[in-house]
């Protein structure tokens, strides 16, 4: 379980520009939740990934995984039992490393990086399996550099490699913004299927109203730091782009 | 003749250890690291004491490779640990070093004919003695440099190799898999420190001294070399990056023997070494466009 207690996060504290984006923010998020989460640009969706994944400080307040504080925990230890996907594909590997070379080091995620040899050779076919089923024909591309694939073909991959080690979280950040429709599609559903399959708990931030309607069983719609919609359940099942859109123009007019 | 193109081959090859390090920091670790200009003196001037003070000749190679890799991890901790910019970071470790340089080994420090080098030791006698020291030269550096390349090849693939490779690439990534990059990057730039001043060492022993403003300018040939290399053997993916920077070590080394050769006179030697490495850029990104077009 991931709570996140009365925190407050301050832009530009000090200066003229000072913003107070999280004024004694709280949310809990249970273990097996998918919570979607929409909201107007500078409502803090991304903000909050960055919070709960350490890349920016916070005020005040405590962010606990299980119980425990991991507001004073550096980010690249949180992520030992995170994953995250971003919005942009080139994040998520390594452009000049061959897929395999990539697959190899998210394999070894959580493991010492020592002197052993860096691509175990008898791996090559569960990763090619792992490839496969995403459908993409890139299972006979282990060899090929990342930087050679296109957007969606890269952010499949880090999904795969993202999910690949056992994950407490899985953060997706806005994953799906910067593929086109029908990739975008292909990415959500795999997506989805690996959330299931794997008993994921996921935080995804997403832009696309059908996708957090469609997909997770919690919905969280954020405006100016505050949760003003939040979904669960058999609410989640009901509500439609319609209603939702609704709240959306209500709140953005305001 | 044979001997200067013997001399050439050697100098490329002692000096392809600064393109070794150049290699990891430039084309890995994507980071400028201008101490290099003072890591391959530091080497030097190490050396160059240690042999007046009747050190076996062979300890000095660790014993440079150690103070090599702590300039690296000095650069590494400034700019990783006290957020200073790259460029900068390596920029007051050089100056720092020139200084240290100077309070190790004076502004000129000759090893003198009697002292051993490694050229010159019992055990390479015993194996090379019946060869001229000119030859005995060529193949110890050979032996020395075949090594470095065939351990620098294996461990960058191991897995800490990869993970140097990754935070060059993409720091993120290397974050996201639950590593601290900002470490990743201080290792990277003391093996790289280590092999430059490895480098230095090599040098005194070749030539039986140290100067001061040795350094001046290493950073640019290193840069030269790694370029030449990549560039030339671009089309040859068989041919591994670390080979590649060897030749274009021996190829720059002999471009400068050349123009020497022909009457350069020694004072022009940097501003010759500046145009050719402007050369090699403007060449290099040229090819580039041709490729990029076909």
């Amino acid at each position: 379980m991931l709570s996140i207690e009365n925190i407050t996060k301050i832009y530009h504290q000090g200066m003229i520009t000072e913003m107070k984006l999280f004024d004694r923010f709280s949310l809990t998020v249970g273990d097996g939740q998918f919570v979607s989460v929409v909201g107007s640009n500078g409502s803090g969706k991304t903000s909050l990934l960055n919070i709960i994944c350490g890349s920016i400080p916070i005020e005040s307040g405590d962010v606990k995984l299980d119980g425990r504080s991991i507001a004073r925990i550096k980010d690249y230890k949180r992520y030992a039992t995170m994953g995250r996907v971003y919005q942009n594909p080139a994040l998520g590997t390594c452009p000049n490393m061959t897929m395999l070379e990539n697959m190899s080091l998210a394999d070894n995620k959580g493991k010492p990086f020592g002197l052993s040899r860096g691509v175990n050779k008898k791996k090559i076919d569960v990763y090619r399996e792992q490839l496969a089923a995403l459908g993409l024909g890139l299972e006979d591309k282990l060899h090929v550099k990342m930087g050679n694939l296109s957007g969606g073909q890269r952010q499949a991959v880090a999904l795969l490699m993202a999910t690949m080690t056992p994950l407490r979280f899985l953060i997706l950040d806005e994953h799906t913004a910067a593929l086109d429709p029908k990739t975008a599609e292909i990415i959500m559903e795999l997506t989805d299927k690996v959330v299931r399959e794997k008993g994921l708990t996921a935080i995804m931030v997403t832009h696309n109203l059908r996708y957090a309607v469609e997909y997770g069983n919690r919905l969280l719609m954020l405006n100016r730091g505050k949760i003003v919609m939040d979904l669960e359940g058999e609410e989640k099942q009901k509500a439609s782009i319609d209603s939702i859109m609704e709240v959306f123009n209500r709140i953005s007019i305001e | 003749m044979i001997d200067l193109i013997i001399s050439t081959v050697t100098q490329g090859l002692i000096y392809s250890l600064i393109s070794f390090g150049v290699y990891i920091t430039y084309t890995i670790l994507d980071f400028p690291d201008l101490s290099v200009d003072g890591s391959f003196p530091l080497g030097a001037a190490v050396t160059a004491v240690l042999l007046t003070k009747g050190v076996n000749p062979f300890l000095t190679l660790p014993i440079a490779l150690g103070c090599g890799a702590l300039a690296g991890l000095c650069t590494g901790f400034i700019h990783v640990k006290l957020h200073v910019r790259d460029l900068l970071s390596a920029i007051i470790t050089m100056t720092a070093l020139f200084s240290i340089n100077l309070q190790i080994a004076g502004s000129n420090l000759p090893v003198g004919r009697a002292t051993d080098t490694i050229f010159t030791a019992a055990p390479t006698m015993a194996v090379l003695g019946s060869l001229s020291l000119l030859m005995r030269k060529l193949i110890v550096s050979l032996i020395i440099i075949v090594i470095v390349k065939i351990v620098l090849d294996l461990y960058l693939k191991t897995k800490s190799g990869l993970l140097l490779r990754a935070v060059g690439d993409n720091r993120t990534l290397v974050t996201s898999l639950g590593r601290n990059a900002g470490n990743v990057k201080i290792r990277g730039l003391a093996i790289a420190n280590a092999l430059v001043a490895l480098s230095g060492c090599i040098v005194c022993h070749e030539q039986r001294s140290f100067s001061a403003t040795m350094g001046t300018g290493q950073v640019v040939f290193a840069l030269a070399t790694v370029i030449i290399g990549i560039s030339l053997f671009k089309r040859l993916s068989f041919v591994k990056g670390t080979t590649a920077v060897v030749a274009g070590s021996v190829v720059y080394k002999a471009c400068i023997q050349v123009a020497i050769h022909i009457g350069l006179p020694a004072n022009l030697l940097k501003l010759v070494t500046a145009v050719l490495f402007l050369l090699v850029l403007v060449l290099s990104n040229h090819k580039g466009e041709e490729i990029i077009r076909a």
